[in-house]
């Protein structure tokens, strides 16, 4: 039988006894229906998931809700939206309880007196060109003031397939900031002209992805395994889809066969007790689905499918630790 | 020549079951080590002991319930588990 002591020397062992019983269980929850943009392609607006329940305005309701997501044993909470800036009180709900991720388009600045140590993830479309077309305005020359130099914060840079050979610059622009950055691929959930993934195209930024990496290690929090995965949509020769997303709504899982999935996952609307389908929307194809925590994820719930080799086992450690640094349960 | 326990007749029905619903490759019941860290070393994860545990319930009329999950890190810990709640049915 194949141990992970007979795959990996000491090194590697030590790095893979750090996370081995981090026993990560995280949920997702809109936080509100509202939002200060409204992008073409964001899976929220763009599915109607913002008219899928009305808002729980009491914060006494919030804060007891946390209380027993906290019960049933979720300890990181992924906060979306919306936009969660807007609703400060509601975001404290869950950072006074759980460990806390707050997505953000970075237009508002979260407080650091109130969430000192909070992790956020601001939301970033390709370059000002993109930007200007998707979200009709350059986010990143607002955020990149309201978060600079912030150790706490990190950019998610979604690419479109505009940006081949774009990327260098939109990252060093990132380290200038003195920020992190992690990359994922857009899934073009609103069909916008030129912004599909051609096969051609997404084999062209898994080699760019690569060379970023090897490029700005300080900078960019990523792994090649991860390249892979998302730009193939397969991992260890099996396709990504609904049949195997590990993001499913635990409630709303019948799956059969039952793949490998998140302990418990829930995607709650903001009323508190509507679910949503899975970490994205009903009307994505999971086929094409990019989604970038998607794919991190389902590596990580195959973790004996990657004890066939050494260098299998070590890819799928690289895409674990990458996944708790931008969750905060390992430092940079 | 050595005597077989109970619990050694548990171990080694607790190793067939973790063989065969986790299609573990290139060990037995017998070969396999009762006393080897499954998460660290195996690599077996909640969802698969989850597997297991409805197997063991189906099997031994015991509940193993899930927060006791992070403790029964080797079969010879969840043996010794069946065995304390058996002796209490």
């Amino acid at each position: 039988m194949k141990t992970v002591s007979s795959l990996l020397d000491d090194h590697w062992h030590e790095r893979y006894r750090r996370i081995s019983k981090l026993n990560i269980r995280s949920s997702i929850y809109d936080v509100t229906n509202r939002c200060n943009l409204r992008c073409k392609g964001c899976f929220f607006f763009s599915s109607d998931e913002h008219k899928a329940a009305p808002e729980e305005m009491d914060i006494k309701k919030w804060e007891a809700f946390v209380e027993k997501e906290k019960a049933r044993g979720v300890n990181l909470a992924i906060l979306i939206g919306g936009e969660p800036t807007l609703c400060f009180d509601r975001v404290e709900a869950f950072y006074e309880r759980l460990s806390t991720f707050c997505a953000t388009n970075g237009l508002i600045k979260v407080p650091r007196d109130r969430f000192p140590d909070m992790m956020i993830g601001i939301s970033l479309w390709g370059d000002e060109a993109d930007e200007q077309v998707l979200r009709g305005k350059d986010t990143f020359s607002i955020s990149s003031k309201n978060y600079y130099g912030d150790p706490y914060t990190y950019y998610l840079y979604t690419i479109t397939p505009k940006q081949i050979g774009k990327t260098g610059r939109v990252i060093r622009k990132i380290r200038d900031a003195g920020l992190k950055v992690h990359m994922q691929l857009l899934s073009n959930d609103e069909a916008v002209d030129g912004f599909s993934w051609r096969p051609h195209e997404l084999s062209a930024i898994r080699a760019e992805m690569d060379a970023m990496l090897d490029a700005y290690p300080d900078t960019v929090i990523s792994s090649k395994y991860y390249h892979e995965i998302i730009t193939t949509g397969k991992m260890l020769d099996r396709p990504f889809g609904w049949m195997a997303c590990p993001s499913v709504t635990i409630t709303m899982d019948h799956r059969d066969p039952q793949p490998k999935r998140l302990t418990n996952f829930i995607r709650w609307a903001s009323d508190l007790k509507t679910m949503h389908r899975c970490c994205t929307s009903e009307t994505r194809d999971c086929a094409t689905c990019k989604d970038g925590a998607a794919h991190m994820s389902w590596v990580m719930v195959n973790k004996r499918a990657h004890m066939r080799s050494t260098k299998d086992l070590q890819n799928w450690i690289e895409i674990y630790e990458m996944f708790a640094k931008l969750y905060q349960f390992i430092p940079w | 020549m050595a005597v077989e326990t109970e619990l050694d007749k548990i171990i080694l029905h607790v190793a067939k079951i973790m063989i065969d619903e986790l299609k573990l490759e290139d060990v037995t019941a017998e070969t396999f080590d009762p006393d080897i860290d499954l998460v660290d070393e195996v690599g077996i994860d909640s969802m698969d002991l989850a597997t297991v545990a409805l197997v063991l319930r189906d099997e031994y009329k015991v509940r193993i319930d899930e927060d006791d999950y992070p403790k029964l890190t080797t079969i010879r810990l969840i043996s010794e588990y069946l065995q304390r709640k058996l002796a209490v049915v």
